[in-house]
């Protein structure tokens, strides 16, 4: 197969950026769009350019560390995919296919590809937990857990943090991204002490974080790679607005 | 080619009937003074399963802790990518499970080569693991009554394995982040991510800190402390071509090693025999299926070697289902390093399915056909997902296609009970020990031990060392020491400006291993590879292009660094594999074998743990084991 890649590169974070034209034509259906990279990057570094910056890792869809903007959509065309998981048979043979890094206010571009994420971090610091010290806890059994229940924390719970929500969203909302966390633990009989507190604080933080605020646009949850519903949002503001 | 050194001893063991040992060691190590605790700085570095756990409980203790991981986030060490479940010995199913059949199955599944005492504890703890977590909020699979669900996994003969469908390795991840999370909040863990360890600090013969780079800045640090906590996972990544993070490395591991910590039985590498067999010279990772597939799929292959019919097309009487054929009482069940060499000899032998004829159908016709389809989505629609995307074929109508990978390395930095390792103050846990399963790893047990060491173990064991603390300041003759062989190093690979990509060096080392120390092992295959990674480590520094600078982002100088210790490990290795001349759980001696090709162990002269010394030649020191409890016998599957 032959590809024209648009990539975008940038030195880092201060620097301006643009989009650089390079032809990959030794590539095959079976690679993945990661090891398309892969190539170019051993061939650019062949040629002693630099290589193109990406994060990735576990390259199995699950460690939430891959993402970029693949002609325009977070994560690229397939559906619930995360970047790592997309193969070019998805694509058809010469096109051309533009990628760029996520771009929202609170995601600064590191170098090329690379976001600075740790926002995200700073969200779930601010009180998606359940406090419960090691050694505190009764038998596990103490407590059953209606199977709806917790089949609706654990949907909400495949959550794996890449941004793509907030890439994806007109505003760089990370509402999908909090929603999911104070689903998985406010299902839970476990995140019920603190479920209110925990909404305001994650809610206040993402704001403080530069975020933006939710319209329904839906965006997040049609790239998201695990498909967390839109209804976790739902659930999120009645949290936020319940007064106990 | 190595030189024998006097014998190690592990000598925390405590001693007395094995039910009450983890309880008197809690009792003889000497407690921190809270108000000291705040005194005492600990690093950790790695937020998997065991260093997420360990900072998140020592910041809870009291004890202030620096955190490090290469990744972006701690919610993304490896851990996540386990899929099938974590093991404890709840018996909530009444089906006669234990703590002592979960240590006498865990001792017996590593084929006699791990430490009574330690695997006993981890039976103990395991029960505590499942409460802590739930407590948490991880989201494990339950019953319409509500309670836990839990299943029979990889060999085991009772349903044991607590699960979160394929990603509990993800959610059991999630609440030691969230934990650790809280304690970031709290001020008592300062976090470091996009930080890559290089070196150990050593002073006055304790470990006292870490050299780190900053992945983004390229900025090279020294961080000090009290203790160091090593939890950075295993050395897989040394085939290249592995079930781990491509960012997976031994970089701090093998750098503590030069430093003085003992490794551990390097040879003991897990080849697990369900991943998606490799499809292309572009490879870049293998993707493992969870081996919870074999509870409901048969494998097989095609009783024709170089059969053309697709499969669905082959009738029942030309299916070879020769795992049931050769081990009738486990059937696809046998352990992961039976299954794997089982896939190997019968794709040698010509009967392999797939590109190059490496890889056997997984097959789920008769699981859909007594469950129904959505019994089997229900249990694996996720796997089944993943397998498609990867290979463009539908598992639900057509034979998954399967082939062994590196998965787990058993072998580690020596540790003695305590989790200590032969550096006072460096502590080792989780996959970067060695410490619990001996010459191969159950399934649904490296969760298990990870939480049991982050959670349970380390924090009760490291106040018997961070007692004596805090200790006096280090030298900075020691720093200035070790941050110059760091930049040394960054400044060599930089200059080499040769014509070999790392990423070419690392592929030709993974290829040497799996062909010679990967599922056989032969006295002249790893005398080959013994040869040949001298001369390719040689060449690597000769020729090895590492383009750009080191004051910022760089992606393939990190990559060198990596390589270029892998290219070290990997001649450890082989000269475990060759000095081992017994077969043993994951490692095979082809010269080895009882007449019908099982692994023959030899209990007389290598019941015992290699724990080797980094020197010129290598120095082996003997850990020997006693069985009192379990009795060594000869694992059979039949």
């Amino acid at each position: 197969m032959r590809f024209t890649l648009r990539i975008w590169r940038q030195d880092d974070a201060t620097a301006d950026g643009g989009l650089r034209s390079y032809v990959v034509d030794d590539v095959s259906p079976d690679m993945s769009f990661l090891e398309m990279l892969d190539v170019l990057n051993e061939r650019l570094s062949a040629e002693g350019a630099e290589p193109v910056a990406f994060d990735h890792d576990c390259r199995e869809g699950i460690c939430g560390m891959c993402g970029m903007m693949i002609n325009g959509v977070a994560h690229g065309p397939a559906k619930a995919t995360t970047t790592c998981q997309l193969y070019l048979r998805d694509f058809t043979d010469g096109d051309t296919i533009t990628v760029e890094p996520w771009r929202a206010r609170p995601f600064p571009v590191v170098r090329d590809l690379v976001v600075d994420r740790s926002a995200f971090d700073r969200i779930i610091e601010a009180g998606g937990y359940v406090s419960t010290p090691t050694g505190s806890a009764p038998d596990a059994h103490a407590v059953p857990v209606p199977k709806a229940d917790a089949d609706t924390a654990f949907e909400a719970a495949a959550c794996i943090g890449c941004g793509a929500c907030v890439a994806a969203c007109p505003n760089g909302s990370a509402m999908l991204f909090t929603a999911a966390k104070t689903t998985h633990l406010g299902m839970l009989p476990q995140g019920q002490p603190e479920r209110y507190d925990r909404a305001r604080a994650m809610v206040a933080t993402q704001d403080d974080l530069g975020f933006g605020g939710c319209t329904n646009a839906g965006e997040c949850t049609a790239v998201c790679p695990k498909g967390i519903p839109l209804e976790t949002i739902g659930r999120l503001n009645r949290d936020v607005l319940s007064h106990r | 080619m190595y030189e024998i050194g006097t014998p190690v001893v592990d000598e925390k063991a405590p001693t007395g009937p094995l039910e009450k040992r983890w309880e008197r060691r809690r009792f003889s190590a000497r407690l921190v003074n809270p108000a000291n605790k705040r005194k005492l700085t600990v690093i950790v570095v790695g937020t998997g399963l065991a260093g997420g756990s360990a900072a998140a409980t020592l910041a809870e203790l009291g004890y202030h802790v620096l955190s490090f991981c290469y990744q972006d986030s701690p919610r993304r060490a490896h851990s996540i990518a386990a899929q099938g479940g974590i093991n404890a010995a709840k018996n909530y199913r009444n089906d006669g499970d234990s703590v002592f059949r979960l240590f006498h199955d865990t001792v017996k599944g590593g084929d006699f080569r791990s430490r009574e005492s330690n695997v006993y504890r981890l039976a103990e703890v395991s029960v505590e693991i499942i409460d802590q977590c739930v407590a948490q909020g991880v989201p494990f699979a339950r019953e319409y009554g509500g309670l836990l669900d839990t299943r029979s996994f990889g060999g085991a003969q009772v349903a044991r394995t607590f699960y979160a469908r394929g990603q509990t390795g993800q959610q059991l991840l999630l609440g030691a982040y969230q934990a650790l999370s809280r304690q970031i909040h709290a001020g008592n863990v300062e976090m470091r991510a996009r930080t890559e360890m290089l070196d150990l600090v050593v002073d006055d013969g304790r470990a006292r800190g870490i050299v780190a780079r900053d992945l983004v800045t390229g900025v090279v640090t020294t961080h000090l402390a009290d203790a160091v906590v090593l939890a950075t996972g295993g050395y897989g990544n040394a085939f290249h071509l592995s079930t781990n993070a491509k960012g997976s490395n031994a970089t701090a591991i093998w750098r503590a090693h030069r430093r003085g910590a003992l490794f551990a039985n390097p040879c003991f590498t897990q080849i697990h025999p369900t991943c998606i067999p490799v499809s292309g010279a572009h490879q870049s990772k293998l993707t493992l299926m969870s081996e919870s597939l074999r509870n409901d799929g048969r494998v097989w292959v095609p009783r024709t070697p170089g059969e053309v019919r697709p499969p669905g097309q082959i009738p029942e009487d030309d299916r070879d289902y020769y795992l049931e054929r050769l081990y009738p009482s486990f059937g696809n069940l046998v352990p992961r390093d039976i299954a794997s060499r089982a896939a190997k000899n019968i794709c040698d032998a010509g009967y392999g399915v797939g590109p190059g004829g490496l890889g056997v159908y997984l097959d789920f016709a008769a699981a859909v056909e007594r469950l129904g389809r959505p019994v089997v989505a229900e249990r694996y629609g996720n796997l089944f997902e993943m397998y498609e995307r990867i290979t463009g074929e539908d598992p639900y109508t057509v034979p998954m296609r399967i082939y062994p990978a590196v998965h787990y390395t058993m072998g580690g930095l020596w540790v003695d009970y305590d989790l200590q390792s032969s550096i006072p103050g460096l502590f080792v846990i989780g996959e970067a020990n060695f410490s619990d399963h001996g010459a191969n790893r159950l399934g649904a047990s490296a969760l298990m031990q990870g939480l049991a060491d982050g959670y349970f173990v380390l924090p009760n064991t490291i106040g018997d060392y961070l007692a004596d603390g805090p200790f006096p300041p280090v030298s900075p003759s020691s720093v200035a020491e070790v941050t110059g062989d760091v930049a040394s190093r960054l400044d060599r690979l930089l200059a080499v400006r040769g014509d070999r990509s790392p990423d070419d060096f690392h592929r030709e080392l993974g290829q040497l291993l799996w062909d010679h120390c990967g599922m056989e092992r032969s006295e002249p295959g790893l005398r080959k590879a013994l040869a040949r990674i001298p001369a390719l480590r040689e060449e690597f520094w000769r020729r090895v292009r590492v383009l750009g600078n080191g004051d910022g982002l760089n992606q393939s100088l990190e990559k060198a660094g990596r390589v270029a210790d892998f290219l070290e490990l990997a001649e450890l290795m082989c000269l475990d594999a060759l000095h081992r001349t017994e077969s043993c759980g994951g490692h095979f001696r082809t010269e080895s074998q009882t007449p019908d090709g099982e692994a023959l162990r030899d209990d007389d002269r290598f019941a015992y743990v290699a724990a080797w010394e980094y020197a010129s030649p290598p120095v082996l020191h003997r850990e020997e084991l006693r069985f009192a409890d379990v009795t060594p016998s000869t694992r059979s599957y039949k």
